[in-house]
């Protein structure tokens, strides 16, 4: 709980005023066969949502992968989350990013974006502006490799709608903590 | 991970672990070695090895662990249920793959509801078939993946030994719960070195809190201590902490004065004989003990987890009070209810340590405001919420509840029950004075339950007398099992309040539905006492309360298995009651029950 509780009345309980924020989860989980399912199927069934998802092996002499999910709810519903994450017995460690004021969260998208003249002129300056790599072109389309928060993707993606914006891929978020300690 | 097992093979283990043994083989020496004496279960295709090995051991060692071997696979899981709260050790159930496996996924889920320790090995179709549709396969743990608290397919033999001990510690350890196994043919017949529990590496960061923050503990302590109108609101988790959390708590309560309720689950951790004793709360729980919540100023919930059956309308619940949150499942604490202190560990162990803060901070309770606070709920206790009339002519429900216990409590009982008014009902009229002698499917509600439970039991308990109250509806979801009782010589006793109704769907029909009563009758009952006479058991009818009393007599003397018929009166509710959408302190009670359906609002009807 990031404050104190307030005096126990549960009349405050069901009131829907809480305010929903989004959420990022990193991780540490046994790398074997359905683990993937274990996290992804708790969230399905409590009806929690996920709005990112990245997963991959990191440490293969450990059996270890990383998850990092990213989730919305109200601040009961995130510790709630959290909690439920901790009991699964595939999962070693669970951080929540959001609410580590160390935390980094940085996000991947490959964007392609079609057109001529100066549209195709327009894309590449905004390009060069948010630092993005081109990674293929022809002769009315490039393809852009961003990496960022993800808000900075968002923006991003948002100025290349209309200069021709056909296609959109991206990795979801990935986290870690600032400073010297592991996870 | 194998260099690991080699690194510490070990010579401490006799000297059978030196050669190799077949999967199946290890399947057997790891239950022997688990401690296990009895297994419930059925044969198929794919574990026929481990039933050839299990026959092999039985040959060379005698009947060190038992088979059961029950009619339906449901019925093991249930069994194994029975066994497990009773005793206080895992379950254990063998089934094959495909509908052997599906077969046993309710009582896994139920299993999983009611914190019971289950180790649940199922055969699967050989490694290489896995995937290709093949003759009884299913994806086992796909399915029970999200109803167990975790589940395995061994797919290599030099994992399985390990897997075998892991799930016996992570189905007993923490808040208990099912484990899975799902063994491959192949895997069964593959050799392999055999290692014993203490041998294993486990693979897993599992390691369950036990031991509650001693910060939080003595704030505990002294917000009991300053409370004017205190309660205990105890649940199942005192049970499953083994028996001396039961006489901690029966110590703890003694010291703070406060009375005591508790849930479905949590019955006879608490004695019924004691004068601090509010009855069961909840739903169908007493009216002392629901206001008795709704108006404490401190609330100590102790292995419970604020389910909605207890807490009814969550907004209106206990409004005024302090709580406090004893639980082994950090995710159980602020998930339905907030509360203010809430402290992660074993029950027992909780318990102990706030003993130790209470003497430590020479804590004395508030004389006189528990003075006041007694008074009050001796008021609600004069209104006697589980009052019923009765007559001459047919038995009521509860009078023979009442009259069973009467003639049963000075006996050593066990009692389970099906789902259902019944089920409410026993809860309501049989005083349970320790743990462990009730067993009822509480958080899933299975109907069916009952009589397979009795016989797990009645298998850890011989000598004991074992009860199934059940309803003519439930007992007929797992009649068959009568037959495993009966080629056990398992003298569990069925005693069916019988009134011809899905008892409380008929009252929820009513309540809820305008009397509509959609498909609740159970037209075409069979003749129960024939019934029991086929399966090679006693049939007993009673509809005269004049002789209810030595019928039930008979029925305890009996050496063999009985079916008792009570035929009971056909339209009796089950009250109190807090209907859907209503607190703690708006219960419909016997005496102003007489225009139900007006209580409930439409926002009541839609919930469950």
């Amino acid at each position: 709980m990031a404050q104190p509780t307030p005096p126990a009345s549960a009349y405050d309980l069901a009131h829907k005023t809480e305010v929903e924020s989004l959420a990022t989860f990193a991780l540490l989980v046994d790398n074997e066969a359905g683990v993937l399912h274990r996290v992804v199927g708790l969230f399905a069934a409590r009806g929690y949502n996920i709005e990112s998802l990245t997963v991959a092996e990191t440490d293969r002499r450990a059996h270890t992968s990383r998850i990092t999910v990213v989730t919305r709810g109200a601040p009961h519903v995130l510790d709630q989350i959290e909690a439920q994450l901790q009991k699964v017995v595939s999962v070693r460690r669970v951080q929540d990013v959001t609410r580590d004021p160390n935390g980094v969260e940085r996000e991947l998208a490959l964007v392609k974006v079609r057109g001529t003249g100066g549209d195709r002129v327009e894309a590449l300056r905004v390009s060069d502006i948010f630092r993005a790599k081109v990674i293929d072109t022809t002769s009315e389309s490039f393809v852009f490799e961003i990496t960022g928060a993800p808000t900075k993707i968002d923006s991003f993606v948002e100025l290349m709608r209309p200069l021709g914006l056909v296609e959109l891929s991206r990795t979801g978020v990935l986290s870690i903590e600032r400073g010297p300690e592991a996870m | 991970m194998t260099d690991q097992k080699t690194a510490t093979a070990s010579t401490s283990v006799s000297a059978q672990t030196d050669q190799t043994l077949s999967g199946a083989e290890m399947v057997i020496r790891a239950l022997v070695d688990q401690g296990v004496e009895v297994m419930f279960g059925y044969p198929g295709g794919a574990v026929l090895p481990i039933y050839d090995a299990l026959f092999q051991d039985n040959e060379t060692f005698g009947p060190r662990l038992r088979h059961i071997l029950v009619r339906h696979e449901q019925g093991a899981a249930h069994a194994a249920e029975g066994y497990a709260r009773s005793t206080g050790k895992p379950g254990v159930v063998l089934v094959t793959s495909g509908p052997g496996a599906t077969n046993v996924v309710t009582g896994i889920v139920d299993a999983l509801m009611d914190s019971i320790p289950m180790v649940v090995l199922t055969g699967q179709v050989p490694t290489h078939l896995i995937g290709t549709d093949a003759f009884q396969e299913a994806d086992t743990v796909g399915i029970t993946r999200s109803c167990t608290k975790h589940n395995y397919l061994v797919k290599d033999i030099r994992d399985l030994p390990r897997i075998l001990h892991e799930a016996f510690h992570i189905a007993t350890s923490g808040r208990p719960g099912p484990v899975l196994i799902d063994i491959p043919k192949d895997v069964q017949f593959a050799r392999g070195r055999y290692e014993g529990p203490d041998e294993v590496i486990f693979g897993h960061g599992y390691n369950p809190r036990t031991k509650g923050d001693p910060g939080r503990i003595a704030e505990a302590a002294r917000l009991i201590a300053g409370a004017r109108r205190p309660i205990f609101y105890t649940g199942g988790g005192v049970i499953n902490a083994g028996p001396e959390a039961s006489t901690l708590l029966r110590q703890l309560a003694a010291m703070t004065g406060a009375p005591v309720t508790s849930t479905l689950m949590g019955l006879g951790a608490f004695p019924a004989a004691d004068p601090a004793w509010l009855g069961m709360l909840g739903m169908h729980g007493t009216f002392e003990a629901n206001n008795a919540m709704h108006d404490c100023d401190v609330m100590v919930c102790v292995g419970a987890r604020f389910d909605d059956r207890v807490t009814g309308r969550l907004d209106a619940f206990s409004p005024g009070s302090k709580k406090i949150h004893i639980d082994i499942d950090a995710s159980s604490i602020n998930k339905n209810v907030r509360v203010d202190v809430g402290i992660v560990g074993d029950a027992g162990s909780v318990l102990a340590d706030l003993i130790e803060a209470w003497k430590a901070g020479g804590h004395e309770p508030n004389r006189q405001a528990l003075d006041d606070w007694w008074r009050q709920i001796d008021n609600w206790r004069a209104r006697q919420c589980l009052s019923y009339r009765t007559g001459d002519k047919v038995i009521k429900p509860q009078q023979a509840i009442e009259r069973l216990y009467a003639l049963t409590k000075d006996r050593d009982t066990y009692i389970t029950t099906e789902v259902g008014q019944h089920q409410m009902w026993a809860a309501q009229f049989y005083r349970f004075q320790e743990p462990n002698r009730w067993m009822t499917s509480g958080g899933l509600g299975t109907m069916g339950y009952g009589l397979p439970a009795a016989v797990g039991v009645q298998l850890a308990h011989p000598g004991s007398l074992v009860i199934d109250i059940a309803g003519e509806a439930s007992i007929q979801m797992m009649t068959q099992e009568l037959s495993t009782a009966v080629q056990y010589d398992l003298p569990v006793k069925v005693f069916i309040l019988n009134n011809e109704w899905m008892g409380m769907v008929r009252q929820w029909q009513q309540l809820l539905h305008g009397e509509r009563y959609s498909h609740s009758y159970s037209a075409s009952l069979p003749d129960f006492v024939k019934l029991a006479e086929a399966y090679g058991a006693v049939g007993i009818r009673c509809s005269d309360p004049a002789e209810l009393d030595a019928k039930i007599l008979e029925m305890i003397d009996s050496p063999r298995p009985v079916i008792f018929d009570c035929r009971v009166e056909k339209s009796e509710n089950c009250l109190p009651m807090i209907p859907s959408g209503k607190a703690h302190n708006e219960m419909i009670l016997p005496d102003d029950a007489r225009d139900i359906g007006s209580i409930i609002g439409e926002s009541g009807r839609g919930l469950v």
